[in-house]
């Protein structure tokens, strides 16, 4: 009888398993096939297939506009996110800090507050320094995002790294800077990476800040994508978001293969 | 509690406490500065100016704008439309939460106690949407539910519904594409627990007479209570502030607090009622989290 039990448990476990790995991959699946359909509106299973709608995504000024304008904020508040971030996680997790934990905690507000807060706020407060609508004022919201990204993987990181090799270093003469590039750093800079893709990829797909701060002329892609489905959807919307979708994938397989290196083992 | 931490880098990390044991003798006497303050210096001023200080402007004209007092409030709750508003938003987060959940445990149990394979395989599989846009997958989530899209096709085609189903602009809608995002939220916290619990537990019920079932909600789910609450109001909260699901799969009837914020800037420009919003919003959320902290402690949250 116990036997039994267990094995319709199993039966169920797995059938929701199935279900929900269904229920979470399908509908991106589909999104992709549809990308490369030869119809002109956005339907499944698309009737023939075709390349149209990504060569109309790489002709379409609109797009790469927006592509150009996403690239544009990615690259400095991603590199100024790791960068922050790490000196910070450095600093509470290796430092004798006072409220380390409270400031620790504070870092991560950003990721805790709504979206819609954070964007109405910057709104509000641009608006007096003539920041909305310039990369200047995406560019900070961005970091403001993503740095707690990489304050919380690269403090994890740190916290499985034995702080007795920076003193040994130390013990053995090296100057507290030389410590930290010859031994620190190179055993950090899986998560380092780590957190700069991150940082990166949630840089690339912030919707609710960029909504609000940026103008007409300034939009980066998730902002065009927006106004796009909520106008009249084609499937050029398929094709960026299948390319969303790849690039995603990338980013996460890149990740698992730096997670590896990080000592830090995935459950 | 070891590896969990960078498994979900969309949560957040504990707040880095020093853990006991490794203070290092290396950084001299406590109390003596320590330098390494200007590391952490630009990142707090950034967030100081660039964060907290909009934040606070933003919350503080609740009771400025449009003038000195309560008047936001009263208004607030004097509007019948509003109130609906933000029944809807705990409604919405409160069926949310416990599908999260009823989902997600199954698929915390397999990942937790199936072989390695299957522990990779579900791992990947949850992660590549946390990792892929929110805005693709409410997209996708568009493309599934409309009314000639696959799903209806399916029903239809095996006659499950003799006409196509209304699944999007919905409250059905909604809840597809929230669910579908949030299920993260619960199932690593769920998975971070089930992994602590010792085994020996399970098999002293099982020995000393109680059956599986009984062993398993006697002994099991207790046990799976810290990942569980800590799951449950993460999605909670997640969902008070919803804007983009709302916005794009459900309708008229579905408008959450987040979308009344920015009507009323976009549209109204009350930055008095978005700031009173903003801070109701905000106070729910941490009331919610306050009471985690005291019933299982926040290091469990912040993971």
């Amino acid at each position: 009888m116990k036997g039994d039990g267990l094995d319709r448990w199993r039966t169920l476990r797995g059938a929701i398993c199935v279900a929900v790995a269904l229920y979470l991959i399908a509908p991106l699946v589909i999104v992709v096939i549809i990308s490369f359909s030869a119809a002109s509106f956005l339907q499944f299973p698309p009737p023939g297939l075709s390349l149209r709608w990504y060569r109309n995504l790489f002709n379409d000024p609109a797009w790469t506009d927006a592509l150009t304008v996403s690239i544009q904020i990615l690259i400095p508040s991603a590199t100024l996110a790791t960068l922050l971030g790490t000196a910070a996680a450095y600093a509470l997790v290796r430092g004798r800090i006072p409220g380390a934990s409270v400031i620790g905690a504070a870092l991560m507000l950003p990721i805790i507050v709504p979206g819609i807060i954070t964007a109405a706020a910057l709104f509000g407060a641009y608006r007096g320094l003539g920041l909305n609508g310039t990369l200047t004022g995406l560019i900070i919201g961005h970091v403001i995002i993503t740095m707690p990204y990489v304050v919380a993987t690269v403090s994890s990181a740190l916290r499985t790294l034995d702080p007795r090799l920076e003193d040994a270093a130390a013990t053995l003469g090296a100057p507290p800077f030389q410590a930290f590039r010859r031994v620190t750093l190179p055993l950090l800079l899986p998560a380092i990476l780590s957190g700069l893709l991150f940082a990166a990829v949630a840089s690339f797909d912030e919707l609710i800040v960029s909504l609000f701060v940026s103008s007409a002329r300034v939009r980066p892609v998730a902002v065009q994508m927006w106004s796009n489905i909520r106008g009249d959807m084609d499937p050029t919307i398929a094709a960026i978001a299948s390319l969303c979708f790849a690039f995603a994938l990338v980013a996460l397989l890149v990740e698992s293969i730096l997670r590896r290196r990080t000592g830090v083992e995935r459950t | 509690m070891s590896t969990s931490g960078a498994l979900m880098p969309h949560q957040g990390e504990a707040p880095p406490a020093r853990p006991a044991g490794r203070e290092r003798a290396a950084t001299g006497p406590a109390g003596r500065f320590d330098r390494r303050v200007f590391l952490l210096a630009p990142a707090v001023l950034l967030l100081i100016v660039a964060f907290v200080s909009p934040v606070g402007l933003l919350l503080s004209r609740a009771f400025t704008q449009p003038q000195v007092g309560l008047q936001n409030f009263a208004d607030l709750w004097e509007r019948r439309g509003f109130l609906q508003v933000l029944w809807n938003t705990v409604m919405i987060s409160a069926t949310a939460t416990p599908i999260c959940v009823l989902l997600g445990f199954p698929v915390a149990h397999a990942m937790t106690h199936g072989s390695a394979r299957l522990r990779r395989w579900l791992i990947f599989i949850v992660l590549v949407p946390f990792w892929t846009s929110l805005l693709v997958r409410t997209f996708a989530n568009v493309i599934l539910l409309q009314r000639n899209g696959p799903l209806n096709t399916m029903l239809v085609g095996l006659g499950l519904s003799a006409e196509p189903l209304p699944l999007l602009y919905n409250m059905t809608g909604l809840l597809v594409g929230a669910v579908q995002v949030l299920l993260p939220f619960v199932i690593f916290p769920l998975h971070a627990a089930m992994l602590r619990i010792d085994p020996a537990y399970m098999q002293a019920a099982l020995t000393l007479g109680a059956g599986p079932i009984r062993a398993f909600w006697r002994v099991y789910l207790p046990l799976t209570m810290p990942g569980l609450l800590t799951g449950a109001t993460l999605v909670f909260i997640s969902t008070l502030g919803y804007y983009v699901t709302p916005a794009m799969l459900g309708g008229p009837r579905q408008t959450m607090i987040a979308q009344l914020i920015q009507d009323q800037i976009a549209q109204f420009g009350n930055w008095g009622m978005a700031g009173a919003l903003s801070l109701l919003l905000l106070a729910v959320s941490g009331v919610m989290l306050l009471l985690l902290q005291l019933t299982v402690g926040l290091k469990a949250v912040a993971r």
